[in-house]
């Protein structure tokens, strides 16, 4: 078989997490914008924007679970158990926030408000405990055998707790970058003076953890710096300054989708230069993709699937988005 | 913690969660499937009360499903936060067939769940119907690939075991193992007839309110015809189901029955009532029905099933649990297939509507479903144990090493997270159940999305239409 399926698998979960990121990022990002919109319509027209797809987005995140689970179980024993209390925190975080979509326009006045503070508490939770995660998991898994061997409060650590505040302002961008494009009016300009701020805070946390990394891991820096791989990797920072600039001056003439677009890419490049680092481990530094794989027979059976399916869920994501597109009015879910 | 091991705060934790969870899917498989059929309904009739009914039970629908979601996340990480070495020895079975459900279960449902809460004024009546039944479809084919796990980890095959892990040999084995499609009808059935007697006691509630109306009187009479039909199936169901338990889990069986041991060339007895002792090997104060034991078990007048005692101490499931359970799903059970018959007797000479007796009845038994899944899960769950992939692994070698104080931090906080959370919600699905399906409920459009117009195909009022002309047009500025 000249087709290796551990390599497909690591970029279908790979995929899986980015569209996580970028979907489910931009409406928790929603969520932390809360407090810059005190209006209660301006709040629900938040809402609005993302009610008929955050369950989709939220979908993906079960796929990269499970994906894990399926092609790679020894990872996803791993990970989840070594990044037990980040994750569960994460995710009564979601439990919240997933509720007050529904609950807050079911309650009366006084519990709206309840449902408010859930939803920005909610995804400020998740968003802080993804990115401490993230930065737990980059940071270095300890692994003896097939099992985690650290303890359960080693997330507390420098990289892990500033990569959960890189990742909330990842999401807030990609948050009111979305609103600039779904919205109008005082909301829309709102945001336009939120994006700018998050957008420099975003840059300095790409670059800090970009200094950060290659220092403390001579194994990042050699993957990054020494010849040929240069070559192709240099246009990544490049590209990073392209689209800060592209954000910036969007936002300073009457902005509608770019600002969005320009986030998309710094997200994905910010993403896929993690990924370029960790290559080929699935739980760094200690264990590849192969050594992590599930059985030739598992990795098979889910890839046949998988391959049909996704593009098919491609399509309706699409189509459902398509549906919903345009700008959201502050009354329009009311009669 | 209590002096609580991490086990058992782990089987606590993932009993506690599972059991919130369980109940949101049964909901929304029953609700979503009822939704389509009225949907369908108004299309072929253009009847009023069918729209209304629609609308009233798609806003509880988006509750119930909004719930199930969020506990749903949680659950799909439960297995690798809380049960790290089972993932990891069972996980190369477990995984594929858990991603199928995600590929074509969860995407399906959230990919139409939106338009089929947002989108009737946005797609046109025959897409929107599309939506609706690709929902449902997604509640079965979830339930399909869920079930087909559980059912695996029960009755395991098609693997081999290679390198100290369980590695896949059959895949048609493992997915249609001996007791998935028993399992899988049970849990569907079970699905409708609970949804159906929510229905229903939400009709009768309104009707002892005396808010009469038709889509009132509708729900309740469909609600009615559904359990009259389906309860019945569902005691036929649950017969060989145990069966099935009876041939691969007998000790489960055991436990079930409170039976210890045969008496050579006797019959089995049923044990009515009974307080099982797993300490001294015996049911004290039983009630029996000479014969009947034989006669539901092995469908023979003398037939003997296996007792607890030929199972080593550790292997035995608990027995004053799973006994007790079972008979609360049984005795329910029962209970709805009476409701049912007395609900036929009812309709002669229009006495369903009226009749203050029953209508008190069919509200009381509104939550029966529920509680009857909750006991039957905790029958079939508990019943397993100790094993957590039978025969296999056990369950005090599948739970991860995090050690008690871990495990009471992340328990409390589910708790405290759920009751609030899932009381609340509770308590808003309540609140619109007393409220009641309105004359005209389309107009009054679903709460929480971007409800402008687009393609106003949908016979909408004319005021509605005026408002929202300019909808379209910043659309496409957009």
């Amino acid at each position: 078989m000249g087709i290796d399926t551990s390599v497909i698998w690591a970029i279908i979960i790979y995929f899986a997490v980015f569209m996580y990121v970028l979907l489910d990022g931009f409406d928790l990002g929603i969520g932390m914008l809360f407090p810059f919109a005190k209006d209660k319509r301006d709040r629900d027209t938040m809402m609005n924007t993302v009610a008929p797809v955050w369950d989709g987005n939220e979908t993906w995140l079960v796929l990269g679970g499970e994906g894990l689970l399926a092609a790679f179980p020894v990872a996803y024993s791993i990970i989840l158990s070594g990044l037990y209390l980040p994750l569960i925190f994460m995710l009564v975080g979601l439990v919240f926030r997933g509720v007050a979509f529904e609950f807050r326009f079911k309650a009366k006045e006084a519990g709206r408000h309840f449902w408010d503070k859930a939803f920005i508490g909610g995804s400020v939770t998740a968003a802080f405990f993804q990115g401490v995660s993230l930065g737990a998991f980059l940071d270095g898994v300890k692994v003896s055998g097939r099992s985690y061997a650290g303890g359960v409060l080693d997330w507390i650590a420098p990289f892990p707790l500033l990569a959960g505040f890189g990742v909330m302002i990842a999401y807030t961008l990609l948050g009111s970058t979305w609103l600039i494009m779904k919205t109008e009016g005082a909301l829309h300009k709102r945001m336009v003076k939120v994006a700018r701020p998050f957008a420099l805070m975003l840059l300095g946390a790409i670059v800090v953890v970009s200094i950060w990394t290659p220092l403390r891991d001579p194994a990042v820096a050699d993957r990054w710096f020494t010849f040929p791989n240069i070559l192709f990797l240099a246009p990544v920072p490049v590209l990073v300054l392209l689209f800060i600039a592209i954000l910036l001056r969007s936002l300073g003439r009457d902005p509608h989708r770019w600002p969005f677009v320009a986030a998309l890419a710094l997200v994905f490049l910010g993403y896929t230069g993690m990924a370029i680092s960790i290559w080929p481990h699935i739980v760094p530094p200690a264990i590849t993709i192969w050594e992590a794989a599930s059985p030739p027979a598992s990795q098979g059976f889910a890839l046949v699937g998988t391959l049909f399916i996704l593009p098919v869920i491609l399509m309706y994501t699409v189509w459902s988005y398509w549906v919903f597109r345009g700008k959201v009015k502050a009354d329009a879910g009311y009669h | 913690m209590f002096g609580l091991s991490a086990l058992v705060l782990a089987r606590i934790q993932f009993a506690f969660t599972m059991s919130f969870h369980i109940l949101f899917p049964a909901v929304t498989i029953g609700l979503a499937s009822y939704l389509a059929v009225l949907e369908l309904s108004w299309l072929r009739t253009k009847r009023q009360v069918f729209v209304d009914l629609y609308h009233f039970w798609l806003k509880i629908f988006a509750v119930m499903f909004g719930m199930g979601v969020v506990s749903g996340i949680v659950m799909a990480y439960q297995i690798g936060t809380n049960w790290s070495y089972m993932s990891e020895f069972a996980g190369s079975i477990m995984g594929p067939v858990l991603a199928y459900e995600v590929l074509t279960a969860f995407f399906l449902e959230a990919g139409f769940l939106g338009v089929m809460l947002f989108g009737w004024n946005r797609v046109g009546p025959a897409l929107h119907l599309v939506a609706t039944c690709m929902v449902a479809a997604g509640t079965l084919i979830s339930a399909t690939w869920i079930l087909a796990a559980n059912s695996w980890m029960q009755t395991p095959r098609g693997y081999a075991i290679e390198g100290g892990r369980m590695v896949p040999t059959d895949w048609l084995a493992i997915v249609f193992n001996p007791s998935f499609p028993y399992r899988l009808l049970h849990m569907v059935v079970a699905a409708y007839l609970t949804t159906a007697l929510i229905v229903g006691a939400v009709g009768a509630w309104q009707l002892l309110h005396k808010r009469d109306n038709p889509a009132v009187r509708k729900m309740l009479s469909m609600a009615m015809w559904m359990v009259l039909i389906v309860a019945p199936i569902q005691a036929v169901i649950g017969d060989f189901h145990g069966l099935n338990t009876a041939k691969h889990q007998p000790a489960k069986l055991a436990a079930m029955e409170g039976h210890w041991e045969n008496t050579p060339g006797e019959a089995v007895p049923l044990k009515l009532f009974g307080i099982p002792d797993m300490e001294e090997e015996k049911t004290h104060f039983s009630v029996e029905v000479p014969h009947l034991g034989s006669v539901i078990l092995t469908h023979s007048w003398a037939g003997q099933f296996p007792g607890l005692k030929e199972f080593r101490k550790e292997d035995r499931p608990n027995s004053l649990i799973v006994f007790w359970s079972f008979r609360t799903m049984v005795g329910l059970g029962l209970l709805m297939i009476g409701l049912g018959l007395w609900s036929l007797f009812m309709r002669r000479g229009g006495r369903l509507f009226t009749s203050r007796v029953f209508l008190r009845a069919a509200l009381i038994m509104g939550p029966a479903g529920l509680v009857a899944i909750l006991a039957g899960w905790i029958t079939t769950e508990v019943g397993r144990q100790p094993w957590v992939v039978y025969g296999v692994l056990r369950t005090s070698d599948a739970v991860s090493k995090h050690g008690a104080p871990a495990l009471a931090l992340t328990l409390g906080l589910f708790v405290a997270a759920y009751l609030v959370v899932f009381g609340a919600g509770t308590a808003y699905v309540l609140r619109m159940m007393r409220k009641g399906p309105q004359k005209f409920e389309l107009h009054r459009a679903l709460d929480g999305g971007p409800g402008e117009v687009r393609t106003p195909m949908r016979p909408l009022s004319a005021a509605d239409v005026a408002n929202h002309d300019d909808a379209g047009d910043d659309a496409k500025g957009g």
